[in-house]
């Protein structure tokens, strides 16, 4: 849990969301969808919600079966990298108040 | 017949190419799914207008596209491919164990007579099938489980199932063909498979003759004829007689037998194409003159084709599903290059034109003849 991040176990949140351009494309989004998300706001919570809205991005996200984060994604909050924190960690407060985005990134990779 | 359908699957999107039966003008669609490397797409011989295409990224992973319009739209549909069971491993490069990972499908082959049953041919190598159209995928698992399997290697591509026929004649047959374990056959739907390797020969195995560990390219077949097999491998373009209990060599006066396609004339059924490519150091065609080889005979007499097609400096690739044929009355033949350019030669050969060009590398190309 994040440092001074307001208790988020018992309440619903409009939680923002930026996904890649490819998966904008593929969910037929603009780039930034919103998700209403119940109890505690982390990376895994938020990534529920978006395959749950938007079934065609299971797996281009993290694995199917280990639920781990594809490699070459990033998750930034609030100007910090999020990528190796515990997917069950609470994003910052921001995040879950609506104030900030969840960003979604593919990795500047590749020549 | 009176139109055809060129489906281009290409590193940067796919590509729709469409003319009537003369095929000298053609509208093109595309890029679908721009920026996604788009390994194969194929339609349904049962249902024309359905349309599958493999839609992959090193950043996104595996995605599966389904048209019901020819094209004209798409739906994601199923990318789960989870292997039966526990995978266990396979050959690393070093020759070590490694687990058997997903990666992409390579190769997607509709059933002959149910347009909701598709192939797919996937890195790490294992056959999966859909019966619902490609919303959910099952292992054919007799495949990786052959008692083979844990010494399979994968070639420089990786380890991939790139090639799946089916017999147009026996909905019991089919045959598939892994870089680099070989070919291999069921004659039970896919449940238990044997490998169909006799007479290749792999001169840099440790066992030149082994059971597996063939680096095949491409095999063909003609409908008529389905106990032919044509093998463009590594090194070597060979044919069986016998669905491949056993192979020869057929490469006779070819400049040289390293290349990736094959394939059959539409009417013809000992008529059949290569595009010899210099070495698998080179990766181009000799003297950068393109050519494409015909032989009437089924092999071993070929003759270069030539006209239309660049004659220097061109330094291209053609790959192992970028051959395909057209089922009009004069065969057209057409193929893509890692350069972009589709060519066709609507007189089974003797001419060609680049119906495309500047295209992203072309990984695929299938044609759909059209009523």
């Amino acid at each position: 849990m994040m440092e001074g991040a307001p208790a988020q176990a018992s309440s619903v949140h409009r939680v923002r969301v930026v996904l890649p351009y490819h998966l904008r494309n593929l969910a037929r989004v603009g780039s930034e969808i919103e998700l209403e998300i119940a109890g505690t706001v982390t990376v895994r919570t938020v990534v529920d919600a978006v395959e749950a809205r938007y079934p065609m991005l299971e797996g281009t996200i993290r694995d199917h079966v280990t639920k781990e984060r594809r490699p070459f994604l990033r998750f930034f909050a609030c100007q910090e990298d999020l990528s190796h924190d515990s997917p069950d960690a609470e994003l910052p407060g921001e995040v879950a108040e609506g104030k900030e985005p969840l960003l979604i990134v593919g990795a500047i990779a590749g020549g | 017949m009176s139109s055809v359908r060129v489906l281009a699957g290409t590193k940067k999107g796919a590509f729709i190419l469409s003319s009537d039966g003369k095929r000298d003008k053609w509208e093109v669609s595309g890029p679908h799914f721009g920026g996604w490397e788009i390994y194969h797409v194929k339609g349904s011989p049962v249902n024309p207008d359905r349309i599958y295409a493999s839609q992959t990224s090193g950043w996104f992973g595996q995605v599966m596209q389904r048209s019901n319009d020819g094209g004209k739209t798409w739906e994601t549909v199923g990318n789960k491919y989870t292997y039966d069971g526990v995978p266990g491993t396979h050959q690393w490069y070093d020759g070590t164990p490694h687990p058997w990972e997903f990666k992409r499908v390579w190769h997607l082959e509709p059933s002959l007579t149910d347009a909701e049953t598709v192939y797919a041919g996937v890195e790490d190598a294992a056959l999966f099938e859909s019966t619902d159209g490609g919303t959910s995928w099952t292992e054919l698992s007799g495949l990786r489980k052959h008692d083979s399997g844990p010494h399979w290697q994968p070639g420089a591509g990786g380890m991939c199932l790139h090639t799946i026929v089916l017999d147009p004649t026996n909905k019991e047959r089919m045959y598939i063909a892994i870089s680099a374990a070989g070919a291999f056959r069921s004659d039970d739907r896919g449940e238990t498979w044997k490998p169909i390797n006799k007479g290749l020969v792999s001169d840099l195995m440790p066992n030149p003759t082994g059971e597996v560990g063939h680096c095949v390219h491409r095999i063909a077949i003609h409908p008529s004829r389905p106990d032919t097999l044509f093998m463009q491998k590594h090194w070597h373009v060979m044919r069986s007689d016998n669905a491949g209990d056993q192979w020869e060599k057929v490469s006779g006066n070819l400049p040289t037998d390293f290349g990736f396609c094959i394939d059959v004339h539409a009417h013809e059924p000992e008529t059949i194409y290569v595009v010899p490519i210099q070495s698998d150091s080179l990766h181009f065609p000799i003297d950068g003159a393109l050519q494409v080889y015909r032989s009437r005979t089924g092999g071993n007499e070929w003759e270069a084709l030539t006209k239309g097609l660049p004659q220097k400096d061109c330094y291209v690739n053609v790959l192992r599903d970028a051959m395909a044929v057209d089922r009009m009355d004069e065969c057209g033949i057409y193929f893509g290059t890692t350069g972009g350019q589709v060519y066709c030669s609507p007189d089974g050969g003797d001419t060609w034109n680049a119906i495309r060009h500047d295209l992203p590398p072309v990984l695929s190309v299938e044609v759909q003849t059209l009523p």
